[in-house]
């Protein structure tokens, strides 16, 4: 297996540029791919400025900024991600979506080049199925915001080779990152045991039997835990929920994966969360919280 | 605030000794009923309707069974409380209250006082099995055992993933062990039979551990 030198990111929304941030750092060729040449702009614009805010917190020597972004470049062309030795897809969560951009880029990329895809609820033997190239497809879910969370969940696919396995995993840590191995399983680990854990709260507010800011004050005062599934599922999006739900849900038919309607009634109300200045609580313009 | 303590067999909320226990008096228009066995001191309290409030440590069970219900409008100047624990490890310091939809709001704004007086947190509930960390928690770790025997991941990869990627401050399975795997199992149970769902119901590695904790 080829070393891997460059990466290609396709898809620059907030988790491409976060997986590109990731990838220049470390050091890596990095291309970013997308469609739309809009949103490869806005996405060069925020690298800039998170890179040029690591300078300011001395987190990268000001020398190394020009460096740094010298390894990125952007193209809305497939073919320029014929130079890489690894694609990392974050574009929407869709098979047909992701399956449509790794049969382009299967016929532009040479045949070592590792797909990986950065879903967090579909199947990777599935993706792969779709790809072309179903021995060298992997999974790597990177978590939100990429360019701060070292957290990789990395899975095999069925058909998945060692040899793309082990590489990719290589890159991972080259990267930065701390890969953890998975089963190719629905949710994999993270959204595997949150996505019914938030459901789960969302059900004891609609059943009555406790508000928002008491289950989160329980679970964040009994456990430690950092936040709690209200104020969590608000920072997610009400939105996304469902989508989580409905993939997870679809895929293993778990009640618990099932969406509450209460979400989908907060949805129809413009209630989805932080974005939209309410969901379980309510923001200011500042994104102050009230109601906790 | 001025108020009673009384105890009727271990508490599990208050094992040991504390601020809140130290502090009570003789009497006074607050009781605590402490103890695995709070809620038969109820029925022969005295002066039961005159006090401020009645708190009840609970333990599985819900607090109208204590109290009796009625056609969904019951409720008085008795509040149910539990301080969480997990299986051996010592209790944290959230206190869930369990109030019934017609709660007296002194009961539990003296309830509220009395342990915020004492150093502790308190969230309210409605009175329902698991109240709010269990009915979370149980089939949350459930399924992370039920993942662990299918080889989702190794126990410390499971445990790593959830440190970095929710931030939690220990894993599940470090948790369980580190608490008792045989205690969850209990309750996993008795929530099981009470409400029926699948996800309560106990994950072969905690019933393995409750086998062996009754050999």
């Amino acid at each position: 297996m080829a070393e891997i030198k460059t990466v290609g990111v396709a898809g620059s929304g907030t988790m491409g540029s976060g997986i590109a941030i990731v990838a220049a750092r470390a050091g890596f060729r990095t291309i970013v791919y997308d469609t739309d040449a809009a949103a490869l702009a806005r996405a060069r614009s925020e690298i800039e400025a998170f890179f040029a805010k690591s300078v300011e917190r001395g987190k990268l020597a000001a020398d190394q900024l020009p460096v740094v972004l010298d390894r990125l470049t952007g193209s809305t062309a497939p073919a320029d991600l014929a130079a890489c030795d690894l694609v990392i897809e974050a574009v929407f969560e869709s098979l047909a979506v992701k399956h449509a951009l790794f049969a382009a880029l299967d016929k532009v990329c040479p045949p070592h080049t590792i797909f990986a895809s950065n879903t967090s609820t579909l199947s990777i033997t599935e993706i792969a199925g779709g790809s072309g190239r179903p021995d060298r497809v992997v999974g790597m879910h990177f978590c939100l915001p990429a360019q701060l969370m070292k957290l990789v969940e990395m899975s095999p696919g069925l058909v998945t080779s060692e040899a793309s396995f082990a590489a990719a995993w290589q890159a991972c840590e080259a990267m930065g990152q701390r890969p953890v191995k998975t089963k190719d399983h629905p949710g994999f680990i993270l959204n595997g045991f949150l996505v019914p854990f938030n459901n789960d709260a969302i059900r004891l507010v609609e059943a009555g039997i406790a508000a928002p800011a008491d289950i989160d004050k329980a679970i964040k005062r009994g456990m430690g835990y950092a936040m709690g599934p209200c104020e969590l599922l608000d920072l997610i999006g009400l939105d996304t929920q469902i989508l989580l739900c409905e993939a997870l849900y679809g895929a293993t038919h778990d009640p618990r994966a099932a969406c509450p309607p209460l979400v989908r009634r907060m949805v129809a109300a413009g209630h989805l969360g932080r974005k939209s200045g309410r969901g379980f609580y309510r923001y200011d313009e500042s994104g102050a919280m009230f109601g906790a | 605030m001025h108020y009673q303590v009384m105890i009727n067999g271990v508490s599990r909320s208050f094992p040991g000794a504390h601020r809140l226990l130290a502090e009570a008096t003789t009497d006074g228009d607050v009781v605590v009923l402490l103890g695995a066995r709070a809620g038969k001191l109820l029925p022969s309290l005295a002066r039961r309707d005159e006090r401020r409030a009645i708190l009840v440590e609970l333990g599985t069970e819900c607090l109208g069974v204590h109290t009796g219900e009625h056609r969904g409008a019951e409720g008085s100047n008795v509040i149910g409380f539990a301080r969480f624990r997990l299986g051996d490890a010592e209790p944290s310091d959230l206190v869930e209250l369990v109030v019934q939809p017609n709660a007296a709001p002194a009961a539990l704004a003296g309830a509220q006082a009395l342990f915020e007086g004492a150093g502790l947190h308190t969230a309210l509930c409605h009175d329902a099995p698991g109240r709010i960390l269990d009915r979370l928690l149980r089939p949350f770790f459930n399924a992370t055992l039920r993942r662990l025997d299918e080889g989702l991941a190794t126990a410390d990869d499971m445990d790593l993933t959830l440190k970095l990627g929710l931030g939690y401050p220990e894993g599940t399975i470090a948790l369980l062990e580190r608490t008792g795997l045989a205690p969850h199992a209990e309750i996993s149970q008795t929530l099981h039979e009470a409400l029926g769902d699948p996800g309560f119901l106990p994950a072969r590695r905690a019933q393995v551990a409750k086998a062996r904790a009754h050999r």
